[in-house]
């Protein structure tokens, strides 16, 4: 709180300089740890992005839907993906559509976007989270590495509705 | 404690001289203080209320609110809290260490009534376009949510008002340069409220490019609004603007610990390049929020969510050593030099401004900083982005760091400025220990709860009404009740604080104080340290070192272990 003396621009004392030291190698560790995983991990954030309207989109999902669709599920139909195809996840005030069925170990392009407000795309119990702009068609490649029943919480405030859009993935064995 | 006052002859500002620090006070200035802290504390106590009843609703075993009321609610919290609580407490800091710190005059008080008009107003219309059910769209208001056009010029006219504040701020520390107030460099307490006021600046700037196109939209001038652009700008403005408290917050912690023991900064060099790196890295945070968005690419993210190169972690890093330091050396210096924490045990436990800086740099930086850097991770944000880890975090930060301090500062305030008696002190003393305790239960069972997945901003985990269900975990309920627990324990620390502030500004004996502690005997006034105090080897601080790198082995341990997390989720690219 006082006025420093007049020449305040002194060297650093032992501890203090030993600190500095230390804190910098750790902010270079935690810098050089996204490059290193991005190259060596399994797991990195999509950026694969397109620009799509919600008619085209809606077009697309409908179109995969009338092609793949095996079961309903509630009312949703349940489409069972071919193997290293192309998936399409629909989200829109406050529905998730449609099921997806999937098997594991193979991989997936999983094209996802919104036809009104944002959400947000969580796989539950796994967590994993994505988020779901209108305007975007954000693309996973995605292996399932585990099988079971999986659910799609919308973790993004979608308006009132927003804590009963949930839906659902299934991989099997 | 203060810089000499300099003596200025055709004075026009009114002065009283402090019979505690024999600092020169404005008086244009004090009642512009008084105004500000004013309006902080009441919508802290409407966001406070707020608080309640949607801790109640998330606390799953109680459920309280109805989904439109809980989701009503966390929009006025986070808008209450997040902004008018802690920018109305900035303005009155801001004003503090611009005029009274440097004997000076607070330039062109008219604009600054204006500004503080122009930001309750908007307040206000946020509020009651809220309440009233017209912006049910969160503190974010994503579009193309759509609130209410009002709900978008209440926010404008609360950051125009801002923005005039910090105009007459910098003005006010030109003046008084110029007309020689002060000698020498700035006060490092008044350099830090100045780098907040830098960040607050372009803060501001780009809460205007996001919010005035939000305005049009809502009023149909503007067909169309990209939603990816304005998270980008939003978050350019939400952000920094916890980054203002950041950096305000420091330069309270460096203040609380001159007037609690006499503590002078260690090296100025230091912890001026600390509030350097501040301004020049911070802005780049707001990329934390986009990581796992569509659009941009890998080598955007990292190289903004890392600040560069956690150039910004850096200052953060910096400060946790140099406060703490600065503490220990000036107790060692009053004769506590035995072992490595005798000036621990010695520290004035009873003083609340000293309590308050301890919780609130702990709750700070180990829980908040340790889980902010993590989650701010680019892959690991996948496994944390809109959980409750989210708000786990930045409760850590900005309530049991930022607003503790601030709460701890009011009790300084209080006679220095408002010049009444602080009532109720035993509750004063008791306040910052169980404030910071239910935050830091807050925030523990927040990021509990957040990595197994729990989403934030969410009526109803459970998913009774949804056409799936997924098992919730018994160790989720736990995890929000502890979570629950230590909310109603903050709300009694936040009762407590209201109380011995309305009490002690309403009703308070109106004194001239004498001292500027509040319960034990001010400190010493030492100085700077001499050449020779600086190599006395009973003078290093040595329990610092050792409880700075508890703390890393701490963030090391936490941090690695999320990558180990993530290792385990399918295969993404």
């Amino acid at each position: 709180m006082i006025a420093p003396p007049r020449i305040w621009w002194r060297p650093l004392g032992r501890y203090e300089r030993r600190w500095f030291i230390i804190a910098f190698v750790w902010c270079l560790f935690l810098t050089a740890m996204m490059p290193l995983w991005f190259f060596l991990g399994r797991q990195n954030v999509p950026v694969t992005t397109y620009r799509v309207d919600a008619a085209t989109f809606q077009e697309k999902v409908t179109s995969f839907v009338e092609q793949y669709q095996v079961d309903t599920l509630n009312g949703i139909p349940v489409v069972e993906v071919p193997p290293g195809g192309e998936a399409y996840l629909q989200a829109k005030q406050w529905q998730w559509y449609p099921v997806l069925k999937l098997k594991k170990g193979e991989t997936y392009r999983l094209h996802v976007s919104s036809l009104d407000v944002l959400h947000g795309f969580s796989i539950q119990p796994l967590n994993m989270n994505f988020m779901v702009v209108p305007g975007y068609d954000y693309v996973l490649t995605i292996t399932p590495t585990t099988s079971g029943e999986y659910a799609i919480v919308c973790n993004e405030f979608c308006g009132i509705g927003h804590h009963i859009m949930i839906g659902k993935i299934l991989v099997t064995e | 404690m203060a810089v000499t006052a300099i003596p200025h002859p055709g004075e026009q500002a009114k002065f009283r001289t402090c019979t505690a620090t024999g600092l020169k006070v404005d008086l244009a200035a004090e009642r512009l203080i008084i105004a500000n802290a004013v309006a902080a504390v009441v919508f802290l106590l409407i966001g406070g209320i707020a608080a309640l009843l949607i801790s109640l609703t998330r606390w799953q075993a109680i459920h309280l609110l109805s989904p439109v009321w809980f989701y009503r609610l966390v929009t006025a919290h986070g808008f209450d809290m997040l902004v008018a609580w802690i920018v109305f407490f900035e303005v009155a800091g801001l004003y503090f260490g611009g005029a009274i710190m440097l004997n000076a005059r607070l330039v062109q008080p008219k604009l600054a009534w204006l500004a503080f008009v122009l930001m309750v107003v908007g307040a206000v219309l946020v509020n009651v376009v809220v309440l009233m059910g017209k912006a049910d769209v969160m503190f974010t208001a994503y579009v193309p949510l759509k609130a209410h056009p009002l709900f978008y010029l209440g926010v404008i006219l609360f950051a125009v008002g801002a923005l005039v504040a910090l105009l007459i701020f910098f003005a006010t520390l030109v003046v008084a340069k110029v007309e020689g107030r002060y000698e020498g460099s700035l006060p490092l307490v008044v350099y830090g409220l100045a780098a907040a006021a830098i960040i607050a600046t372009y803060t501001l700037l780009s809460g205007a490019l996001s919010f005035v196109p939000a305005f049009f939209w809502s009023l149909g001038i503007i067909e169309y609004y990209n939603p990816a652009y304005y998270r980008n700008l939003f978050w350019s403005f939400g952000h920094p603007a916890q980054q203002i408290n950041l950096a305000a917050m420091v330069a309270i912690w460096y203040g609380l610990a001159a007037i609690t023991v006499g503590a002078v900064p260690l090296n100025e060099k230091l912890s001026r390049l600390a509030f350097i790196l501040y301004i020049l890295f911070i802005n780049l945070g707001s990329a934390h929020h986009l990581l796992v968005d569509p659009g941009p690419g890998f080598a955007w993210k990292v190289t903004n969510t890392s600040y560069a190169m956690y150039l910004a972690v850096l200052g953060s890093l910096i400060h946790a050593f140099s406060i703490p330091a600065a503490v220990e050396v000036a107790l060692r210096r009053r004769g506590h030099t035995r072992g490595l924490f005798e000036w621990l045990r010695r520290a004035p436990w009873r003083e609340p401004g000293f309590s308050a800086l301890v919780v609130s740099m702990f709750v700070f930086g180990w829980i908040g900083g340790v889980t902010g850097v993590t989650i701010g991770t680019e892959q690991i944000n996948m496994l944390a982005h809109n959980t409750l880890r989210v708000p786990g975090h930045f409760h850590a930060t900005v309530v049991g760091g930022t607003t503790l301090a601030f709460m701890g500062f009011t009790y300084y305030v209080i006679p220095l400025i408002f010049r009444r008696e602080v009532k109720f002190k035993k509750l004063a003393i008791w306040q910052p220990y169980v404030y910071g305790l239910g935050m830091a239960l807050v925030a523990v069972g927040f990021v509990a709860a957040g990595i197994q997945g729990v989403s934030r901003r969410h009526w109803d985990i459970t998913f009774a009404q949804a056409p799936f269900q997924t098992p919730v975990p018994g160790t989720v309920y736990l995890a929000l009740a502890v979570f629950g627990i230590g909310a109603l324990i903050a709300i009694v620390g936040g009762i407590m604080y209201m109380v011995v502030v309305l009490a002690s500004v309403f009703t308070g004996k109106r004194v001239e104080p004498k001292q500027t502690t509040l319960v034990v005997e001010p400190p010493p006034a030492l100085g700077y340290l001499s050449e020779k105090e600086e190599h006395n080897p009973k003078l290093q601080p040595r329990g610092t070192w050792v409880l700075v790198v508890a703390f890393l082995m701490f963030f090391a341990a936490y941090y690695l272990s999320n990558w180990w997390l993530l290792g385990r989720l399918w295969v993404v690219r």
